[in-house]
């Protein structure tokens, strides 16, 4: 009994922390309709600047608060005034492609200044317990509890009682009519961003002090919770934000109590999962509402497509067809198998994101899907490696449908939050299926690549093989586009109401694309797992997913062509260039940030 | 009931958002090639009243009727294959897809390659078909193709010559016209028009009045919402006038016209309390 009243205030504590981070999501969703994934990274920088300030300049606990709280509003200002704003009146993908490629630029400076190493930050209380009924709670329990009553009051008064928060909430209620009446909308952004940014990196502070430990991973965990409970809430709401945050924390609390604590993270995606197919307004949100407004064709850049002759595409096939007769050395074909392996994914996700607009933040997962299935039917049932590897981009194509289907009825940002969370409870279940995927060990001694009883050893011979694994899915995927199915995800992309007017059924053809995708994803994954030999449940991570989005992006959505160029050119160049490792997602993270602004059409054009 | 030779039948429709009520208890009948209008100021509700007929929206109270079967709240998806074909007040053409693409999505519900509605072995053939394209499918979409430049034919020279322009690149007129000529090839049973003339000159409007007058010629069932009453007097068989959700005159053209409820709508209900003033001094 005691120890259920512990994890009660356990679970509204962390609520509490959830909350501070949901509340600036909900805040920015309201003005700018948008899910701001850079959030975590905010957090991030709030624990980070907190470390700085307790362990190096030895602050007492109320500056410390103030620096954390002002530093951080000074970062959420820069994101809007340099990331967002120029971005005002492009598509709507724009805005929340910038975002994730902001947040990856901030955890990768976080991590390049301070180490990816986790860090302890003390907290500046005294450590005691008291006991209140059964339980106990501490000190920095009750700050946590006192900071966030204290924000949510002082955010209630902003917004009833000033003129800006007057502001803040005309905005959110008709942006348009708010800008006729003269409301500086900028500014109300701006407010709007400070706000949103200074309690996330106070809240990055309290959790960093409550576990005494920080640490990179902290971002992306941040900004799936935030978004969780944000959702659950129902977006844009600010009180059911506080609501869905402490409703979060004690579900996972209690779920931690009754099955363990690797089930933390499964709990809260499951929850999403579940409002987001069952109350995707949240769960405060009135049972019907209006039909949404009509978003026209703005969803993706229009552009006219480059279109590349016959003949430069056959000799660009040629000349990488013969490359390995030349003296090039190891290390070039290794890069390009790299580079082809990531064009199959890339071929995936442009069909998924590019042509029929649902942009996938979770296709990592599909990589892990193909790869562990392909690695077990080799390994435990000596199905030979050529079939496993289609085996794999089958149930990649079955089983990745089924797990994103519950996101087909969701539209736009929903698309991007549900496929990231699907994303993560495929690894969660990894970690956790001890008896099939072997758990945290992961799988090893997967044999190497063999195609009719002759095993690909030689780097030529895998070079050709994954070229032409690539090649061949480019070709059916360009057949694809031509045919009514191609018109058809296009046509479900530009405007699904008037799709469905027209009789496309929008599950069935969501369900296709991804069947389609999932299986070279699937094959992609395959072919990794048995060049790696080893893998486990970080081989495949969101990292990827965001290479992948970038390589999209950089092709042209929708682009065939444009994936395998992309994914050349964004494995080849860093080469090239011999950029070391540790500064290339930061490299990615930048790259989309300019293509968003400056290109958003790609290189090759939307298609 | 419905009428035995009614083509759609609405009973008490009802629509409800929070406080304010949409569509208010509208009955309405359509015969077999006739044309009927929908007339009223702006948020009357009668696009809430399309949606509700074409299953974007699911009425509250109240039924719908097609051919005498009961179609309320079916999915869009089902009605289009029953054939029922809407455009929309706003243009919504597929902006990234040529004219031609466009206009093909109309005839989707009549692919063949799409009609297996076996659950799951459904798709998976149709993904075969797409791929392998045998002989049939691709002599289908040849004459789908000649099918839709006929249709684009009948706006004259407006959309041929960029039959292959992205919809995006067109003028607002044009997405107009695409978004009919996308109804047509949907060859539907009842069309259902939202403002078709929406923004057009009086030249393009003139072109359009005439465009309709011949679908109704063609033996065509045809609701259509418009405000240029010029227009709906010439072409409808009836004229149904919405005021706040409610049905408050319907009868031909000229007896609706001169029907105080509608001239008190129109001039707005501000000023009614003056002009009885007026007639009063």
């Amino acid at each position: 009994m005691s120890s259920w009243l512990d994890y009660t205030i356990n679970g509204l504590i962390v609520g509490n922390v959830y909350a501070l981070v949901a509340v600036g999501l909900a805040l920015i969703f309201g003005v700018s309709r948008l899910i701001n994934f850079a959030q975590g990274s905010i957090y991030l920088v709030g624990a980070y600047i907190g470390w700085v300030a307790v362990v190096q300049l030895h602050t007492p606990l109320p500056l410390t608060i103030i620096v954390v709280a002002v530093a951080a509003a000074l970062v959420g200002l820069i994101i809007e005034r340099f990331g967002l704003r120029p971005l005002q009146n492009s598509v709507r993908i724009a805005p929340l492609l910038a975002t994730i490629g902001i947040s990856f630029v901030l955890d990768q400076l976080v991590m390049l200044t301070f180490s990816p190493n986790p860090r302890a930050l003390p907290s500046q209380l005294p450590d005691v317990r008291f006991q209140v009924g059964g339980g106990t709670i501490g000190p920095l329990d009750l700050l946590i509890a006192g900071v966030g009553l204290t924000s949510a009051l002082l955010l209630f008064v902003f917004l009833r009682y000033s003129k800006l928060g007057w502001a803040v909430r005309a905005t959110a209620q008709d942006r348009d009519a708010a800008m006729q009446m003269g409301v500086d909308v900028n500014r109300v952004n701006q407010a709007v961003f400070g706000i949103a940014a200074a309690l996330g990196g106070v809240s990055g502070m309290l959790v960093g002090m409550y576990y005494n430990q920080i640490d990179t991973a902290m971002s992306l965990q941040a900004t799936l919770k935030g978004v969780v409970a944000e959702v659950v809430g129902g977006a844009g709401n600010v009180p059911g934000a506080v609501i869905g945050s402490l409703l979060l924390g004690l579900v996972e609390s209690y779920g931690v109590a009754v099955f363990g604590t690797s089930y933390r993270n499964l709990f809260a995606f499951l929850l999403l999962v579940v409002v987001l197919v069952l109350r995707p307004n949240g769960l405060f949100a009135s049972a019907r509402q209006a039909p949404p407004e009509p978003l026209t064709g703005t969803f993706i850049a229009p552009s006219r497509p480059v279109r590349i002759p016959r003949w430069a595409l056959l000799a660009a096939a040629a000349i990488f067809a013969v490359l390995p007769f030349f003296p090039v050395s190891f290390y070039v074909l290794q890069t390009l198998i790299n580079a082809w392996l990531l064009g199959m994914l890339a071929l995936s996700l442009t069909l998924v994101a590019g042509t029929i607009g649902q942009v996938s933040l979770g296709h990592a997962a599909l990589l892990a899907i193909g790869a562990y299935t392909s690695a077990l039917l080799s390994l435990t049932l000596s199905v030979p490696v050529g079939l496993s590897i289609i085996g794999g981009g089958l149930m990649c194509a079955a089983l990745g449908t089924a797990l994103i289907s519950p996101s087909f009825r969701l539209r736009g940002h929903y698309v991007s939050i549900a496929t990231l969370a699907i994303g993560e409870i495929v690894s969660l279940v990894i970690l956790n299926w001890e008896s099939v995927t072997r758990g945290p060990i992961g799988i090893s001694g997967i044999p190497p690549l063999s195609l009719f009883g002759y095993d690909l050893i030689s780097p030529t011979s895998i070079y050709w093989f994954s070229f032409t694994v690539m090649v061949v899915l480019a070709l059916l995927q360009g057949r694809l586009l031509t045919s009514h199915l191609g018109r058809s995800f296009r046509a479900i992309r530009d405007d699904d109401i008037a799709a469905r007017a027209y009789g496309l059924s929008l599950n069935r053809y969501k369900s296709l694309a991804f069947i389609f995708g999932g299986f070279a994803a699937g094959v992609s994954g395959g072919i990794a797992a048995h060049l790696y030999s080893y893998i486990n449940h970080e081989t495949f991570n969101t990292q990827q997913s965001i290479l992948a989005l970038t390589v999209v992006i950089l092709g042209g959505l929708g682009n065939v062509v444009g994936a395998m160029l992309g994914a050349v050119a964004l494995v080849g160049l860093p080469e090239v260039f011999r950029i070391a490792a540790e500064y290339r997602i930061l490299i990615y993270g930048i790259v989309l940030l300019l293509l968003v602004r400056f290109r958003p059409q790609g290189l090759l054009g939307t298609l | 009931m419905a009428q035995l030779n009614s083509m759609l039948s609405l009973r008490g429709l009802t629509r409800r958002f929070g406080g304010l009520t949409a569509v208010d208890a509208i009955d309405l009948d359509l015969a077999k090639g006739e044309l009927v209008s929908i007339i009223g100021p702006n948020g009357a509700g009668k696009t809430t009243l399309f949606n509700l007929v074409t299953g974007l929206d699911r009425p509250d109270v109240g039924t719908v009727h097609f051919e005498g079967q009961d179609i309320t709240g079916l999915s869009p998806e089902r009605l289009a294959a029953e054939g029922i074909a809407r455009t929309f007040q706003l243009g919504r053409v597929f902006g990234n897809l040529s004219v031609m693409d466009n206009v093909l999505i109309g005839a989707h519900t009549r692919l063949r390659a799409v009609k297996p509605a076996v659950p799951v072995i459904g798709p998976l053939l149709e993904l075969g078909l797409a791929l392998l394209r045998p002989a049939s499918v691709r002599d289908e979409e040849e004459r789908l193709r000649e099918e839709v430049k006929a249709i684009l034919a009948r706006f004259g020279e407006r959309l041929l010559p960029r039959i292959d322009q992205p919809a995006y690149s067109l003028s607002y007129a044009n997405r107009r016209r695409v978004e009919i000529a996308r109804a047509l090839a949907l060859k539907p049973r009842l069309l259902l028009l939202d403002e078709p003339t929406a923004g057009m000159n009086p030249t393009e409007t003139a072109e359009m009045q005439a465009l309709v007058a011949e679908l109704k010629a063609e033996g065509l069932t045809i609701l259509l919402i418009e405000h240029k009453l010029e227009m709906v007097m010439l072409l409808s068989d009836r004229v149904i006038v919405m005021d706040e959700g409610k049905k408050i005159a319907e009868g031909p053209g000229d007896a609706v016209r001169s029907d105080p409820k509608v001239i008190e709508a129109y001039l707005g209900h501000g000023l009614s309390g003056t002009s009885e003033q007026e007639s009063a001094a």
